[in-house]
């Protein structure tokens, strides 16, 4: 990864006072992943240029040093090579006086605001262009982009390079460069500690309060702390890594598209009411994800016992945190089971509830799986009452991030309509002897339904 | 006195402090089947006497004796068990776990009690303790039976102690010593005629003689026994024949009988017991009419004398008349009997008005098999290692006999329709059979947890929990119904590093594994780069819907190495699986493998078709990326150069960096073409894993490839040939020649190759031989290890990774898989197909570097 610096301030060679960093000589940097060389292409009383290149060492990496564990992701990639947070950590170490604004030399000049220019290479876009501009235009600076051609001219839209021009302090360009390149690189970084907050508050003062974009900074910048809990998934369907590390930025997307009309709220809500309405006293929440429901049932005294069922072994483990089961203060033991399981398979576990809720888990299987998960619950476990919700697929002409034909969440199967879902529920009511009642949740379009479909079924 | 009580049975000892019970245990049992409550106190308080602890104490003796019989062990209970109340709870026990309760009652005088207590200082509790439980258990003994002792025994008096000896006998129900054969008879309801048929389709020769007095004689084939599973008489025309010929042979000694509900309500009928008369037992009442008194004491005491059970052929084996539950084959209570007679039923009525029957077979999960009548059927069909031979004869089906051990089907037509069902017989269920009925649900308990798969290759395979719990996920929520996934390739390791300058695989290592292990030829095939995929080849929908228990219309499936679905288009899916169907009818192999499915382990091409967002997202940024960033740091170097920088050596450095980043850039141009559609594709089989009846493992490389060769030759062109040839490892100039081949064939753009022992199955001194190793060509490593993993001193470190956990790995799947194959070829139900390839995917979930 590349990065230059460069003024035309008078005389330009002051940049070296600057930066602590003599022009007439190449310097290197020892950094934990390789090192960084400094040195001057041009140092001219006009114009004088810094270029910090990344040396990254790309077998140390995936093989971290010593008895030292290395990237668990051990498949080839372009953390060696893109701008990054690596880039980050090497800016701090290579100017960290600078970027404080201390200049013993020079200090007036620190304090001062000149004519500067950057170049990062190869920058990550994603985002894209839009975005990119939405970091930096706000900052004052001038926006050139020019996509990185891969080899054969595909992936075109992955890289740019960046040039920013302006007048600004040295100290406010390298600290925005530290904060936003690992913002537009949006990737795992794996030596995220504690003090990451800390840093991103020093190195955002005075400018990131008032930056518009200044939640997505804040989002993206410590998002992928402890993301490679799924390492296990992720080798078993290298795949789906790319699902795995964007589940969370997924979910939220969901909620994103629906959160304008409350619609969980609404959605959690109907299901806790139709559950109590039907007498159920103890409850299987079947793919009960993070335990959202369950946390809302534990609350409601008329509930006996609690079953969450998921085959997401770390969504559980959110679950249990989110539940405080084995806590102090948590619901008393056995109120609560969680279980790691799956509905395509018979589980004597959750035998015997009253009742069993599917919230928005039927649209995540696939049609052709489906049949079998119907037989297990309403043909093999069979509880008095079981309550589904799933998307009212006409509906998603009302949501304006939606496109046209597009599904609310990347993982969703299927989206069904309303006549979809009462023929789902009507052949199940009758295949397997049960009666049923089809409605909607959420504020209802006179043309095209509630946002959210539930069926209750009862024997 | 002779004790003689069943080999398994819970003996409950009562008798007062001091009668001597722990003596009379050490003597007569072992000590681990002895439960002393004493002992038990002693280990939950370190005070054999500690009566403080006592409801915890009985709490162990109780956990302890269920378990001991849970595993059908004889467990004798040492403690005083003086009154009703202190012997519910063994009497609970019993009937939980199908045990004969037997009570032995020891009693040697209040005297003796007190002057044996009286040495024992811990026990210095004076006479009344004795003389109070003496009398206790002396006023209890008249209702020791009606409390639910199947056997009481009392010992009074010192001699009569000592004299007494303990013997056990077998169950009545167990005859695991007699190994058969055995032809086993479904339910007769006396059709005499067919009964007589079928004794002669198998080979039982029936004599009748004298007119008056009616008799028989059978003659079994050489060494074989009948099994009649009960239900001989009602409906039918002739039950008195039916019986004549089941008791002379049970007389023989050349049957044995179960007994089925209506032989029982007969029994009870000929004992003058009130039964309601229906369901055919007045066509019997009136056949009986005829004959005379000893006859039908006769039919009443064989019918009193049948059991429920009979547990056989060293224990693979059980005939109950309406079934058995695991937990109850070989073991005695009217739980046992009643299930035997009745089966399982779900308490509801059906629209006839009879019971529903609860689906035990499906839930079956024993190591015994199972025969049983009492259901009638359409066909007889294995379910779970169960099977019920009821095929309605009274009701005009047929009468069928199971040939044990051969597992072979002999069955006669009914002459005429007998009876009318009330139930019409039950029709064959609408999936292809009824294990694909009953698999159609795999329970979660096949699969979670620690398990243990025994393997015919390489022993028992051991998956562990949280491997399981990783594969959980991907098997229920991204892979193909477990219908289809009857098999998942393993893993395959790469050569022994080679440590010649700039290489970091060369075919040497590869030769030299197998050499070392004892193996004299090769086969070396080229390394397609595309995407692992197993195919499921069906002539018809139909054909798929039968072999596969599937539901749909598909013709075949295609899944990846982690199950999942290949294509994402069932369109695609067809449309190949038509193009390589009419490939196997060019090379004419439905018929020469007698088949209508076949099983292919294949590579499809382009890489890009599958790994094309693998491509995108993974190896074109590194590619975009490295050539970006060196170039840019190439230029900046040099313009500091010329300005009199000494930047000549990093510069130098950085030029071939980028040279680098430039080749990694072209390295997959090969592997990448575009797909428009199913033209484009190309398919590369190199297994033929299986195809009806037969796991192909038997065959060697050089039979599997001259297959894929006849494949290949098909003119739409879709199977494309695989490059090939033997190695003799012994022979310079082969191995030599191979080298060349492998270096021409990467050079060229080529992956590698894969090198795999002639035979599919190798093994050597140290057992199972790895089934194959790839060696990668120097610029498909660079696509793995990256742009720079070529440069000296990157070489160096990567030499050094360790393959043993990925060799191991591969052996393990590679057994497992073989397992899968051969589980579902022999028609196993599907939960054992299933926990294998779910065990394959579990492994795969173990840390091994992706890269080798």
């Amino acid at each position: 990864m590349f990065l230059s610096i460069a003024t035309t301030y008078r005389p330009a060679t002051d940049l070296g006072f600057l930066l602590h960093k003599h022009p007439d000589r190449l310097h290197e940097i020892e950094l934990t992943f390789g090192k960084a060389l400094l040195f001057y292409p041009e140092a001219e009383q006009t114009r004088c240029e810094a270029t910090l290149v990344l040396d990254v060492d790309p077998i140390g990496l995936v093989r971290g040093k010593g008895r030292a564990d290395g990237l668990l992701d051990q498949y080839v990639n372009d953390r060696p090579y893109a701008a990054s947070s690596f880039l980050s950590v090497a800016l701090n170490k290579a100017f960290r006086t600078a970027m404080s604004g201390v200049c013993n030399a020079r200090q007036e000049l620190a304090g001062s605001v000149i004519p500067l220019e950057a170049v990062v290479t190869p920058l990550p876009m994603r985002g894209g262009e839009k975005l990119l501009r939405a970091l930096f235009e706000p900052l004052d600076w001038r926006v050139e982009i020019d996509p990185v051609a891969g080899p054969d001219g595909a992936g075109s839209s992955l890289y740019a390079r960046l040039r920013l021009t302006g007048e600004a302090r040295l100290s406010a360009l390298l600290n925005h460069l530290y904060v936003l390149i690992p913002v537009m690189d949006d990737a795992k970084h794996y030596w995220v500690g504690d003090d990451e907050i800390d840093k991103l508050l020093a190195r955002g003062e005075g400018w990131l309060d008032r930056h518009p974009s200044k939640e997505l900074i804040v989002r993206r910048y410590l998002r992928h702390r402890g993301i490679l809990a799924r390492a296990a998934l992720a080798r078993l369907a290298p795949e789906t890594e790319e699902e795995a590390a964007e589940t969370g930025s997924r979910v939220a997307a969901e909620d994103a598209i629906e959160a304008p009309i409350r619609l969980n709220d609404e959605r959690m809500t109907a299901v806790v009411e139709a559950l109590r309405a039907a007498g159920a006293k103890s409850i299987a929440d079947l793919g009960c994800g993070e335990g959202k429901l369950l946390q809302q049932l534990v609350r409601e005294r008329w509930v006996e016992r609690l079953v969450g069922l998921d085959p997401a072994a770390n969504v559980l483990e959110r679950a249990v945190k989110r539940l405080k089961l084995n806590q102090p203060g948590g619901p008393p033991e056995g109120r609560v089971l969680l279980l790691h399981g799956s509905l395509t398979y018979r589980d004597e576990r959750w035998a015997g509830v009253d009742a069993a809720a599917l919230v928005e888990v039927i649209e995540h299987l696939d049609p052709d799986r489906l049949p079998l998960v119907e037989r297990v619950v309403f043909g093999e476990h069979r509880p008095p009452v079981v309550v589904v919700t799933t998307p009212n697929a006409e509906y998603n002409a009302l949501f304006p991030t939606l496109a046209a034909g597009a599904f609310r969440h990347p993982d969703h199967r299927f989206e069904w309509t309303r006549a979809e879902f009462e023929a789902w529920a009507g052949r199940i009511a009758s295949t397997y002897g049960y009666r049923t009642s089809v409605g909607g949740i959420g504020r209802r379009d006179d043309l095209l339904g509630a946002p959210t479909q539930m069926a209750v079924f009862s024997r | 006195m002779r004790i003689d009580i069943p080999d398994f049975s819970l003996v409950v000892l009562i008798g007062s402090t001091g009668s001597g019970k722990s003596t009379f245990a050490a003597k007569h049992f072992l000590p681990t089947e002895i439960i002393s409550s004493d002992r038990c106190r002693g280990l939950v308080a370190d005070d054999e006497t500690d009566q403080g602890v006592t409801v915890d104490a009985f709490d162990l003796v109780r956990e302890i004796a269920g378990k001991r019989l849970k595993h059908r062990k004889l467990a004798v209970l040492d403690a005083t068990n003086v009154r009703t109340a202190d012997r519910k709870p063994w009497i609970e026990l019993a009937r939980k776990w199908h045990a004969l309760p037997v009570a032995i009652v020891i009693d040697p005088g209040i005297d003796v009690c007190i002057e044996r207590n009286r040495t024992r200082p811990e026990r210095n509790f004076g006479g009344q303790v004795v003389q109070r439980m003496t009398s206790e258990i002396r006023r209890g003994l008249g209702g020791l039976q009606r409390e639910g002792f199947r056997q009481v025994w009392k010992l009074s008096g010192v001699d009569s102690i000592e004299g007494a000896a303990v013997t056990r006998q077998p169950l009545w129900t167990d005859k695991r010593h007699d190994r058969g054969p055995f032809d086993i008879i479904g339910d007769v309801h006396g059709c005499a005629d067919e009964f007589q048929a079928l004794l002669a389709r198998l080979g039982y020769r029936v004599e009748w003689s004298g007119d008056g007095d009616r008799s028989v004689k059978v003659t079994p084939p050489e060494g074989r026994k009948a099994i009649f599973v009960g239900d001989l008489v009602d409906r039918g025309p002739n039950s008195p024949d039916v019986l004549r010929i089941a008791m002379s042979m049970t007389a023989d000694g050349i049957a044995y009988a179960v007994q089925g509900n209506h032989d029982r309500k007969l029994e009870r009928w000929l004992a003058g017991r009130n039964v309601t008369i229906a369901h055919g037992l007045q066509q019997t009442i009136d056949q009986l009419a005829g004959e005379d008194r000893s006859f039908r004491d006769a039919v009443k005491n064989f019918l009193d004398d049948l059991r429920s059970h009979v547990w056989i052929d060293g224990g693979r084996l059980a005939v109950a008349h309406a079934g058995l539950k695991e937990e109850m084959i070989g073991r005695g209570s009217g739980a046992v009997r009643e299930f035997a007679l009745f089966g399982e039923t779900t308490g509801e009525t059906d629209e006839f008005g009879l019971p529903v029957r609860a689906d035990w077979a499906a839930s079956y999960r024993g190591p015994t098999t199972v025969v049983y009548g009492h259901t009638p059927v359409v066909r007889a069909d294995w379910v779970n290692n169960t099977l019920c031979i009821d095929t309605g004869c009274v009701f005009g089906g047929k009468l069928t006999a199971l040939r044990w051990p051969e597992k072979e089907l002999v069955d006669v037509p009914a002459v005429q329709v007998w009876s009318e069902p009330i139930r019409p017989l039950r029709a064959p269920p609408a999936s292809a059979s009824a294990q694909a009925d009953a698999d159609e649900v795999l329970d979660i308990r096949d699969v979670s947890g620690r398990r243990w798969i025994d393997t015919e290759l390489k022993g028992r395979v051991v998956v562990a929990e949280e491997n399981a719990a990783a594969a959980l996920e991907a098997m229920s929520r991204f892979s193909l119904a477990p219908q289809w996934l009857a098999y998942l390739p393993p893993t395959m390791s790469p050569s022994e590093t080679s440590a010649r300058d700039g290489w970091l695989e060369r075919p040497e290592e590869a030769f030299a594994h197998f050499r070392e292990r004892g193996i004299d030829e090769v086969v070396c095939e080229e390394k397609h780069m595309g995407s692992r995929a197993v195919i499921a080849l069906c002539t018809t929908a139909e054909a798929a819907r039968a072999r596969f228990g599937i539901a749909g219309e598909e013709t075949g499936a295609i899944w990846t190495r982690t199950g999942r679905a290949f294509f994402n288009e069932s369109a695609t899916t067809e449309a190949l699986l038509a193009r390589l169907r009419s490939a196997v009818q060019d090379a004419g192999l439905w018929d020469e493998l007698s088949t209508d499915w076949l099983l292919f382990d294949a590579e499809i091409m382009p890489w890009s078709a599958k790994a094309g967002s693998l491509i995108e997202s993974q190896y074109a940024p590194v590619a975009a990326s490295s050539r970006a960033g060196l170039a840019a740091a190439v230029e900046a170097l040099a313009q500091a150069g010329s300005r009199g920088l000494e930047t000549s050596d990093i510069r130098n450095r950085f030029i071939d960096r980028a040279r680098r980043a430039e080749l990694y850039g072209k390295a997959w141009a090969p592997y990448v073409w575009p797909v428009k559609g199913v033209d484009d594709l190309k398919v590369a089989p190199f297994h033929l894993l299986a195809s009806e009846g037969r796991v192909w493992f038997d065959q060697d490389h050089v039979w599997h490839m001259n297959l894929a060769d006849r494949l290949a030759t098909s003119a739409n062109g879709v199977v494309t040939r695989t490059q090939w040839r033997t190695v003799a490892l012994v022979s310079e100039e082969a191995t030599r020649d191979a080298i060349g081949w492998w270096e021409d064939v990467t050079a060229g753009g080529g992956e590698g190759m894969v090198v795999k022992p002639r035979a599919f199955i190798a093994k050597g001194k140290r057992g199972l031989i790895q089934p194959a190793l790839k060696v990668r060509g120097q610029e498909y490593l660079r696509i793995i290890y990256g742009p720079e993993y070529d440069v000296p001193e990157n070489l160096v470190r990567l030499r050094e990774r360790s393959l043993g956990g990925k060799r191991n790995l591969a052996l393990r799947e590679f057994a497992l898989g073989h397992e899968a194959l051969k589980r579902f070829v022999a028609r196993e139900p599907l939960r054992r197909v299933h926990e294998c390839v779910f065990a394959v995917l579990a492994l795969e979930s173990e840390p091994i570097d992706p890269r080798l």
